[in-house]
């Protein structure tokens, strides 16, 4: 079998629909007799609802019906089922579909609204009046912590709702002896989602059963199907969900969120389809953010520059609810060592309640904010030793000889995590060879002589890639000759139909113009996870593999028996089966598919089980971990403070590409992620809860003026820990880059710049930075 | 009580009439009346982009501009490109240098780029970035928009 599109940079199947205009996305499809819905919303951060008059809105043109909680009380009740359920968590942290006497954030849904057009939904909602009493907010996770502060839900005696604790060896003993020990604070903001598809669901019932078929634009239709069968009592055969065209994800399309529900409620009260799709302002206040950590940490380092040991603390700023059980926090801890192989470690996250939208992994999850701490704490150590900031990182990496390497870790599952392969000094040194660190310095003079400041960034990163348990796949031959593969893989953009099609087709020998992909629909395949996490390469790419071999063997098998020839002696190419040299003796797939579909009174082929296909579940049992290590140069404008990005350089080993060009888009896409995190966006709120950054001109996202070009270099180290060799791609340019732009931010600063522990950085707070130095300076120059 | 107008246009060469509610933008008509569901909305309030379209020639955001505002008017939406089985040299160009992932914010980047490109035949990289400073991807990082763009201008015919 020759690999003819395995690792080639094959044009993505998903691109001429688009590209025309054709994409299905949930707002393009209407159904007959459907209703438009909106939702009477929250404006206060915590407040408890008295009162609740829609008389007049009711009345209003086009409407169909006013819906509260009170009014599903004979379908459904109470709290939404968890996600992701926590030990910690005692009591489910979970919305109403829709606001009962309580609120906690501003958005929260308290009622849905139908009507035959979406604006008039809108005008009913704006008329629906409201009695709400004021309780008081907090909005600060750390003023959560103290006693008096705001109970988040009056209910609950704390906002502490769990504190997780990781860590491996004897911290103790190794802060005790080592030769240095640096204390730093940092604060870490990573606003929000920003697909530019906002959310969006329709909720049809069935006419010829008690059915409802579900379209979202969701990462994970399946926990959709699951959550809401477990809420209405159903049976999950009753429920179809599927996420047609997703115009993004980046994480909090995860979720399975309250307005899925209210809308798949009101479907089912109203029996009609109804469709709501969020508009941007609601997505600033009722989509899953980021937002806040605040790391207080200590490091111990040897002499020479090796990172020992890491302990501290981290105020984890949770929302007002826990959808996503502790995910995020969790995943924080689990990304610790990061890259470096350290002798002992203990961390601990508080998780806080906020009277603010909840938080849930975007793009990275919180390992930008891990690797943040880390790749910070070595420019802090190489500036405290007078050493290069490089050479700080080659003595505190992981260095190949100690793969696979047990950090002393545990994953989700308790089992030890282990680094499986890889060489992470040479992905630094390849980096730094590609921006041509040795030539920086001419470079920065060059810049001092145009009056800009110009700064070198690095920064590595390791990522846990391939999350368990699976995403299957079914590979089917049909008649014509066509392959289908079915999966619950939900795609959001990164073209997974591609490269599942890649691998398949030359599994199968046949051109990849005649697989065609099914994807994200329960109807299709039977069970599906989640797309996070960087998992669907791993967990449906080695799905797909699995099940295209055994319908290769199948097919094999029966064409054996209708050729009268050897196994051995058949070969496939190009969708046709033959015996080796002998060209006459030949039947094509699809052929044998026809035999395999039967006929009535005849044998089949061999009696080989009718159906050329077959399901596969790979077993993600063990992370794989792609790494990587970046390079950048940003430059300063001192009289403005405007940080730019000028150069970028990614070395990155995910194991075998599946197809170097999606790989290299995920990169790119995810880089330009975290420079948004390092100098734009910004999740802005007052003391009492109220958002202030709902529009884009509030809420800066990158922009093709501002970005730089990327360029990238790859290292192939195949994963052993699956039968294609690959590692997730989707999140390792987003994990690091936020720390390597604050790195090439403090560069430039030059000497006597401020040690930078936040981000975003906003060129007024490099001005003041600027200014503080300068002020600094003439003291210094009075004082001599 | 809704106030409508009577408005004619031509949407990708078709002459258009209708009745239209005056409060409903440009962009809603579109999708909703015209079953033109290329143009995408992001944002409403005229900073994503990604409801770009070509109204008598110049690049419009159809979100910001009311359907009735149309009366007359030439219009050009993504769907007058090339189809699907017979792409334009900027929208293959688009699939070659792999300048869109989820494709959401895609009509509109190409609709800027081809009223950008019909009057600038000669444009700079700066140039391009600058002609698309008005159209948010969250996926790309959009070098590969830009890589696209340029392949588009360097594979046309040098005009005489």
């Amino acid at each position: 079998m020759s690999a003819r599109y395995f690792g080639a940079a094959v044009p993505r199947l998903e691109d001429p629909r688009l590209l025309a205009g054709q994409g299905r996305y949930v707002d393009d499809i209407s159904l007959p007799g459907m209703l438009n819905a909106a939702f009477m919303r929250a404006q206060v951060a915590h407040g408890r609802i008295r009162g609740i008059d829609a008389r007049q809105a009711r009345n209003m043109p086009g409407v169909a019906a006013i819906y509260t909680m009170a009014d599903f009380a004979a379908i459904a009740q109470g709290p939404m089922p968890p996600m992701a359920p926590h030990p910690l968590l005692k009591t489910p942290i979970t919305y109403h579909p829709l606001a009962v006497d309580e609120v906690c954030h501003v958005g929260e849904a308290i009622a849905i609204v139908l009507a035959d057009t979406c604006q008039q939904a809108e005008d009913a909602a704006n008329a629906i009046d409201l009695d709400v009493e004021d309780l008081p907010s907090i909005a600060d996770p750390l003023a959560a912590l103290a006693d008096d502060a705001p109970k988040v839900h009056s209910g609950r005696n704390s906002n502490l709702i769990g504190a997780l604790r990781g860590g491996f060896g004897n911290v103790e003993a190794v802060f005790a002896k080592a030769d240095h020990v640096l204390a730093e604070t940092f604060s870490i903001h990573r606003g929000g989602c920003h697909s530019m598809e906002c959310r969006g669901v329709i909720a049809a019932p069935d006419t010829l059963s008690d059915g409802l078929t579900i379209y979202t634009s969701s990462q994970s239709p399946y926990m959709v199907r699951r959550h809401l069968a477990q809420y209405l009592k159903r049976d999950e055969s009753t429920l179809r969900v599927i996420a047609p065209d997703v115009g993004g994800g980046f994480g909090p399309k995860a979720n399975v969120y309250p307005e899925e529900f209210a809308v798949a409620l009101a479907a089912f009260t109203i029996e009609r389809p109804v469709k709501w799709i969020e508009d941007r302002s609601e997505h600033f206040v009722a989509t899953t953010q980021q937002r806040d950590q605040v790391w207080n940490v200590e490091v111990a380092f040897t002499g020479e520059g090796r990172m020992q040991a890491v302990r501290g603390r981290c105020i984890h700023d949770n929302g007002a609810y826990a959808p996503y059980g502790l995910i995020l926090p969790a995943t924080a801890l689990a990304s610790f060592p990061g890259p470096y192989a350290l002798e002992a470690l203990d961390v601990s996250i508080d998780v806080v309640l906020t009277n603010l939208v909840p938080t849930s992994p975007v793009r990275g999850a919180a390992r930008p904010c891990t690797a943040f701490v880390l790749e910070r704490l070595a420019d802090r150590i190489a500036r405290h030793l007078d050493l290069p900031r490089e050479e700080v990182r080659r003595r505190s990496l992981v260095a190949t000889e100690q793969m696979p390497y047990t950090t002393g870790m545990k994953a989700r599952d308790g089992s030890p995590i282990s680094y499986d392969s890889g060489d992470y000094i040479k992905a630094l040194d390849l980096a730094l060879k590609k921006i041509d660190a040795a030539g920086f310095a001419a470079r920065k003079t060059e810049a001092a002589a145009r009056g800009t400041l110009l700064g070198l960034g690095m920064a590595s990163c390791v990522e846990d890639t391939g999350l368990a348990p699976f995403e299957g796949a079914t590979v089917r031959v049909t008649p014509a000759g066509k392959v289908t593969i079915a999966t619950g893989a939900a795609s959001q953009g990164q073209g997974h139909r591609t490269v599942l099609a890649q691998i398949a087709a030359d599994a199968l020998g046949v051109d990849i113009a005649d697989i065609s992909v099914e994807a994200a629909d329960t109807g299709k395949f039977p069970l599906g996870i989640s797309t996070i996490a960087s998992r669907i390469a791993v967990t449906a790419g080695s799905s797909v593999e699995l099940a295209a071999q055994k319908v290769r063997n199948k097919a094999l098998k029966a064409a054996s028996f209708m050729l009268e020839a050897a196994e051995a002696d058949l070969e496939i190419d190009n969708g046709i089966v033959r015996v080796v040299g002998v060209p006459s003796m030949q039947v094509s797939l699809g052929d044998i598919a026809r035999a395999l579909s039967g006929s009535a009174g005849l044998l089949l082929p061999g009696h080989i089980e009718p159906d050329l296909a077959a399901t596969a579940y790979f077993e993600s049992n063990a992370l794989t971990f792609a790494y990587g290590a970046n390079a950048c140069e940003v430059e300063i404008d001192p009289a403005t403070g405007d940080a730019r990005v000028t150069r970028y350089v990614v070395v990155h080993d995910c194991g075998r590409l599946i197809n170097p060009l999606v790989v290299d888009g995920q990169i790119r896409g995810g880089v330009v992620h975290g420079i948004g995190n390092a100098l734009y966006e910004r999740m802005v709120y007052d003391e009492a809860g109220q958002p202030l950054s709902t529009n884009y001109g509030e809420y800066l996202l990158p922009l093709a003026t501002e970005m730089p070009d990327i360029e990238i270099h790859h290292i192939e180290t195949p994963s052993p820990r699956n039968p294609i060799g690959v590692k997730g791609a989707g999140e390792g340019g987003t994990i690091p880059a936020t720390a390597c732009v604050i790195s090439a931010i403090e560069d430039a600063l030059g000497t006597g710049a401020p040690f930078i522990a936040e981000h975003p950085v906003s060129p007024d707070r490099i001005t003041q930075w600027l200014d503080a130095m300068t002020s600094a300076d003439d003291l210094k120059g009075r004082g001599q | 009580m809704s106030d409508t107008r009577r408005i004619t246009l031509r949407v990708n060469g078709k002459p258009h009439t209708a009745d239209v509610e005056t409060r409903v933008h440009l962009a809603d008509f579109l999708r909703g009346s015209l079953g033109l569901t290329g143009t995408h909305l992001g944002c409403e309030h005229g900073v994503c982009g990604a409801c770009t379209i070509i109204v008598d020639g110049r690049a419009v955001r159809s979100c910001l501009m009311l359907a009735v505002q149309a009366d007359g008017a030439e219009i050009e939406t993504v769907e007058s490109l090339g189809a699907a089985d017979a792409l334009s040299p900027l929208q293959k160009a688009f699939s070659t240098h792999h300048a869109l992932q989820c494709g959401f914010c895609t009509p509109g980047m190409l609709m800027s780029l081809e009223a950008f490109l019909r009057a600038n035949p000669q444009p700079s990289e700066a140039d391009i970035r600058e002609a698309i400073s008005g159209n948010i991807c969250r996926c790309t990082g959009y070098q590969g928009i830009v890589e696209a763009a340029l392949a588009a201008v360097a594979a046309r015919e040098p005009t005489q």
